[in-house]
């Protein structure tokens, strides 16, 4: 069994700038600023934190999966992974996780992909992607995001280990109630946040909850 | 079946075009070591392309083989893979940057070397992307022909060099009418520090019309759902 590290962070609630809790099933949309620092906390323990993070200043330039993980030449993020952009750009960096490894190939649940996964006629259940949907609909910034700026994402709090035959596992959750990550932000970040209402697999242990968002100026 | 049109993308040569469903595509590697990326889009709605994660979870799978489909971000198959040599196909490890490409083999430009200058990965898509019409928004993880990257119990990568021998080959067959963008690049994780880029034939050939008993259909319930899905897009577009 791999050792996971874990590493607290000084910060404390009082300080924050903002704090909200996000209920299962809703999104959140948020502009960080250079050197301000998210902290996303799973509040009940086992629940995805789907996330996609844009350059504020050039939002053409979203999140990459594989130029996040060649740079570490690891598949989870974890205390010092860079998330970075598809040019390569730097977008944050964890600085803090109490939880010790988290998923960023399983991108998110969308009504198309669980009807593939698991029934033709469960299309109407809610997903993530839908609630990305909204969220740029609602988004009133000079940017019009569309589902063009949906790619692949970060699963915080999830846990998707890959076999050395290449097969990937949606294995029970390795969090816990109160565990979290904070990343600092390296220049404007847009952050794009579903959390996650999947009920189909153990993602959210079955049972999706709520989690809490806190921003420090540094 | 005849072969009814054929290229070879030279090393670091990029490639897009649009290409109508049931249809081969093979490719062959004429060297040992290749490395071909393919972005797959809609041709006719380009904000549906290929998903990575969607592709890999309902297979269960990130070695791509003969059987396994690449789905699109609405839950259906652009395309499937109906015959490899190699057993595995990488979707993980993205692109090459400029930076990158400098940095690891040697500072290239157009001035001093002509066409002998080393192309990037994401400089070759981001001009394909914004020929078609497309933006860096539209960017997204490819499929890696022809790579295998395995991964350790601590999530470690390691690329596998003796992968893609001469002759390697693998077939797809257009599942929906596709807008396909290819780049012949290296590998981000390719450890060889001369630019491991070798010539691939691409030849497209006629398929025969895919039927319940086909393999690809057939190789998991996921499979089956996701090409009734897409036999359901055509029926509703007639």
């Amino acid at each position: 069994m791999v050792q996971l590290k874990k590493t607290e962070s000084p910060r404390i609630a009082e300080n924050a700038i903002y704090d909200v809790v996000i209920p299962a099933g809703d999104g959140w949309m948020y502009r960080l600023e250079p050197n301000q620092v998210l902290r996303i906390v799973d509040v009940g323990g086992n629940q995805a934190a789907d996330t996609m993070f844009y350059d504020a200043e050039n939002p053409q330039d979203h999140y990459s999966v594989p130029a996040t993980i060649t740079a570490q030449s690891n598949i989870f993020l974890t205390l010092g992974s860079v998330l970075r952009a598809e040019s390569g750009k730097p977008l944050l960096t964890i600085i803090a996780d109490t939880c010790g490894r988290h998923d960023t190939l399983g991108g998110s649940c969308s009504a198309q992909s669980n009807t593939v996964r698991y029934s033709r006629d469960i299309e109407y259940m809610h997903n993530c992607r839908d609630t990305f949907m909204l969220q740029f609909a609602k988004y009133s910034g000079g940017y019009a995001y569309n589902k063009r700026d949906l790619a692949p994402n970060t699963d915080f709090f999830m846990n998707v280990p890959v076999t050395p035959q290449g097969e990937l596992e949606f294995a029970d959750g390795i969090s816990a109630p109160g565990y979290y990550v904070e990343f600092r932000a390296e220049c404007s970040v847009m952050v794009l946040l579903s959390n996650c209402p999947q009920l189909n697999n153990p993602c959210n242990a079955y049972n999706p909850t709520p989690l809490r968002l806190l921003v420090w100026n540094q | 079946m005849n072969t009814i049109w054929k290229t070879t993308l030279r090393p670091g040569q990029k490639w897009s075009g649009h290409i109508g469903k049931e249809k081969l595509l093979r490719f062959t590697s004429l060297a040992a070591g290749a490395n071909l990326a393919a972005l797959f889009f809609n041709r006719f709605d380009f904000s549906e392309k290929y998903n990575m994660p969607d592709t890999m979870k309902a297979q269960h799978t990130m070695h791509l083989t003969k059987g396994d489909v690449l789905l699109s971000d609405n839950g259906r198959v652009l395309a499937s893979i109906v015959e490899d040599s190699l057993g595995w196909h990488d979707t993980i490890t993205g692109v090459t940057t400029r930076e990158q490409t400098d940095m690891k083999y040697e500072k290239t430009d157009y001035q001093h070397m002509r066409n002998d200058w080393l192309r990037s990965g994401y400089e070759n898509f981001m001009v394909e992307l914004v020929k078609n019409g497309l933006e860096p928004r539209d960017m997204a993880p490819p499929v890696n022909l022809y790579s295998k990257v395995m991964c350790d119990e601590a999530g470690n990568m390691v690329y596998v060099k003796e992968h893609c021998q001469k002759g390697a080959m693998v077939i797809l067959r257009t599942e929906m009418d596709v807008l396909l963008i290819l780049s012949n690049t290296p590998n981000p994780l390719d450890p060889r520090s001369e630019y491991p880029s070798v010539p691939v034939d691409f030849e497209v050939l006629p398929a025969m019309p895919v039927d319940a008993l086909d393999y690809c259909v057939n190789h998991r319930s996921e499979n089956r759902r996701a090409f009734e899905n897409t036999w359901d897009y055509y029926t509703l577009i007639g």
